[in-house]
């Protein structure tokens, strides 16, 4: 089984997404540390691309403080060799095509594997694209996260079947970003996903507390939380690190 | 071109978050059959002809030939239709095909205001809503546009992310069709995109070729030795373009914004400058950094104002078909005023960088021989910007 799946056995899942470089590489590892302790059972580190179609404001923001900080991919990867034997949990690092298409996908992907990443999730990569990137990704041992979404009801069969790691679920329609409700129709599709695979289906987007969290995992293996994160990193206080470890506690219930 | 895959060599494809696939591969299923409904095909064809003015002139343009002392020139006049730019030939096209696929709203990105004003009067005329994405500098530089967009009864949003300029108008208008796809159709204004946006806009802008193509030939007996055309994302130049690929001996040169100059870092030079990557959509080519980040890009022409070119322009580049040039601002402010005063034809500034490169070629063209300049779009937007340019302060 696969450090990833692993990481949902006997529980739910809490995963966690932070971007890289918000506000500076230094802060990231100290956050990343935090959110392992709080509980976190898989981190998702976001490397910086300028232009997020997939993301809402909050993470948009992110973004800019991050490019603005000067982050480069060569600087994340200096920064994850740091972090390497402080962290037991698996990692993932969340992009978007061009970014990795421009380091070259072998090169990109032979870093990752001597990082201890565990795998990559590339929004703007469909299952029907995901060819180039993994006959790169399974060289390497690196698992590539697929997505669902509420559209995806005709789609799950295929994309299920050849799924690694976990399925993520994308909660509702739109971008990334808190919202004060979470879709109840997206029962339907993780009950179509468990169909067709044993692979943990954990579900993001818009998921910010411990209620929402409560409901979601009555039916899914994990949730992941992005947004609300970021705004508590966005705060940039002395005791951030010390506020993240708790509300990833809070979060665990 | 692969039309199942939707790829040009290695450039195309679908790379949009999974939300958007659904929709992409309806549309792709519905664009099929509208390609072979003789229903959808009349009722586009009667909209082209009794709405848009079509077919638009091919005109020779005798003064500025005479000056120049080259081959003839020829203006394909698409600054003639209906709203003064190649814009609407696309737009009635995918806003029938909206219709078709009972969706009840559209949703576009602008860059200039042409395509937006496009969309907001076909959706006017077919009875759809209408929601128009223009970056904030671009709203500022094109206020007459925004108006009249409002004026048809869309919505204009003004995009603040990023450089809010074209690109980032895109951007947010994927991002509203991720939130918003059951009743909403995304009419892509050029032909970048996923697939399989390239294709549907290129047939639709395909009737400028189509159109010119005859016209020359029964104008002069002889095909063109050059097609001139100005590239943004690319759809007037591919559709200028298309049906002449065949066409060996015709040479099709794409004119690319060079702002400042390309050996500044204020351009929009995405073949001369650029390499290649994944944005919005598509494998094509991109202005872009060491990191595959984006790069802020610039040129006077809204329309010209982005980082990428459309995937069947970078294969066309590759292939060695197609050859494509850099204009510098100066260079298509020139040719504007020159077009003005010489043929009393003023030129969208998007256009003018076509003028301007056939101005540079047209004395070396052989006397008996012609080139057509696709002259996408009027130029009366332009005007206070183009006055401004030149240090003269006007009021709208």
């Amino acid at each position: 089984m696969s450090k990833i799946t692993e990481a949902f056995k006997g529980k739910k899942a809490f995963i966690a997404y932070l971007m890289a470089g918000d506000p500076d590489l230094e802060k990231t590892a100290e956050y990343i540390l935090a959110l392992q302790d709080g509980g976190a059972d898989i981190i998702e580190i976001g490397i910086p691309f300028s232009d997020p179609i997939a993301e809402g404001e909050t993470i948009q923001n992110a973004t800019l403080r991050s490019l603005s900080s000067g982050t480069t991919p060569d600087g994340i990867f200096e920064m994850m060799a740091e972090l390497k034997d402080k962290v037991k949990i698996p990692l993932l690092f969340m992009s978007y095509a061009n970014p990795i298409f421009s380091c070259g996908y072998d090169s990109f992907f032979k870093r990752c594997s001597e990082s201890g990443i565990s795998g990559v999730i590339l929004p703007d990569v469909p299952f029907e694209e995901a060819g180039e990137v993994l006959s790169h990704t399974q060289k390497y041992g690196i698992e590539v996260i697929t997505l669902v979404a509420p559209t995806s009801v005709r789609r799950i069969a295929n994309i299920a079947k050849s799924a690694r790691g976990f399925i993520y679920v994308v909660s509702s329609m739109g971008v990334t970003g808190v919202r004060t409700s979470v879709n109840r129709d997206i029962r339907s599709v993780i009950d179509a996903i468990k169909r067709q695979t044993d692979i943990p289906a954990a579900v993001g987007f818009g998921i910010n507390t411990p209620k929402q969290a409560a409901e979601l995992l009555q039916y899914a293996d994990g949730i992941i939380v992005g947004s609300a994160i970021v705004n508590i990193i966005a705060e940039n206080s002395a005791d951030t690190a010390e506020k993240l470890k708790k509300y990833v506690r809070s979060m665990k219930g | 071109m692969n039309n199942k895959t939707g790829r040009y060599g290695i450039y195309g494809g679908r790379y949009v978050p999974e939300t958007l696939m659904q929709a992409l591969t309806e549309l792709e299923e519905g664009y099929r059959r509208a390609q072979k409904d003789a229903g959808f095909n009349n009722a586009l064809e009667t909209l082209l002809k009794d709405y848009a003015g079509r077919p638009s002139l091919l005109y020779y343009a005798r003064n500025m030939t005479e000056d120049l002392g080259g081959g003839k020139i020829y203006l394909k006049r698409e600054d003639l239709n209906h709203t003064g730019s190649h814009k609407i030939n696309n737009v009635l096209g995918q806003t029938l095909l909206a219709r078709s696929l009972r969706k009840t709203r559209v949703i576009a990105e602008t860059g200039a205001g042409q395509h937006g004003v496009a969309a907001a009067t076909a959706a006017a005329l077919l009875g759809l809503s209408c929601e128009i994405f223009m970056g904030k500098e671009d709203t500022e530089r094109q206020a007459l546009n925004v108006y009249r967009m409002r004026l048809l009864g869309a919505e204009v949003h003004t995009v603040t992310t990023g450089t809010m300029t074209l690109k980032d108008a895109v951007s947010e208008t994927m991002r509203e069709w991720t939130k918003r796809v059951a009743d909403t159709h995304y009419v892509l204004g050029s032909v970048m995109g996923p697939h399989p946006f390239p294709e549907i806009v290129r047939d639709f802008q395909s009737i400028i070729s189509r159109e010119a193509r005859s016209q020359i030939l029964e104008k002069e007996g002889r095909l063109p030795s050059a097609v001139i055309a100005c590239v943004g994302g690319g759809s007037n130049a591919i559709g200028a373009f298309y049906h002449f690929i065949g066409d060996k001996g015709v040479r099709l040169i794409g004119c690319e914004a060079a702002g400042l100059g390309i050996d500044t870092d204020r351009h929009a030079a995405t073949v001369a400058k650029g390499r290649t990557g994944i944005f919005h959509g598509m494998k094509s080519l991109f202005c872009q950094n060491k990191d595959g980040q984006i790069a802020p890009v610039y040129s006077i022409s809204a329309g010209l104002d982005y980082p990428g070119i459309g995937p069947e322009h970078a294969y066309l580049y590759e292939t060695g078909r197609a050859e494509y040039y850099p204009v510098t601002d100066g260079e298509a402010v020139n040719a504007f005023y020159y077009l003005s005063r010489t043929e009393g034809i003023i030129p969208a500034v998007e256009s003018a960088h076509a003028v301007a490169y056939a101005m540079k070629i047209a004395k070396d063209v052989p006397k008996d021989e012609n080139i057509i300049i696709c002259l996408s779009g009027r130029g009366d937007k332009d005007a206070a910007a183009i006055a401004r340019y030149r240090g003269e302060d006007i009021n709208e």
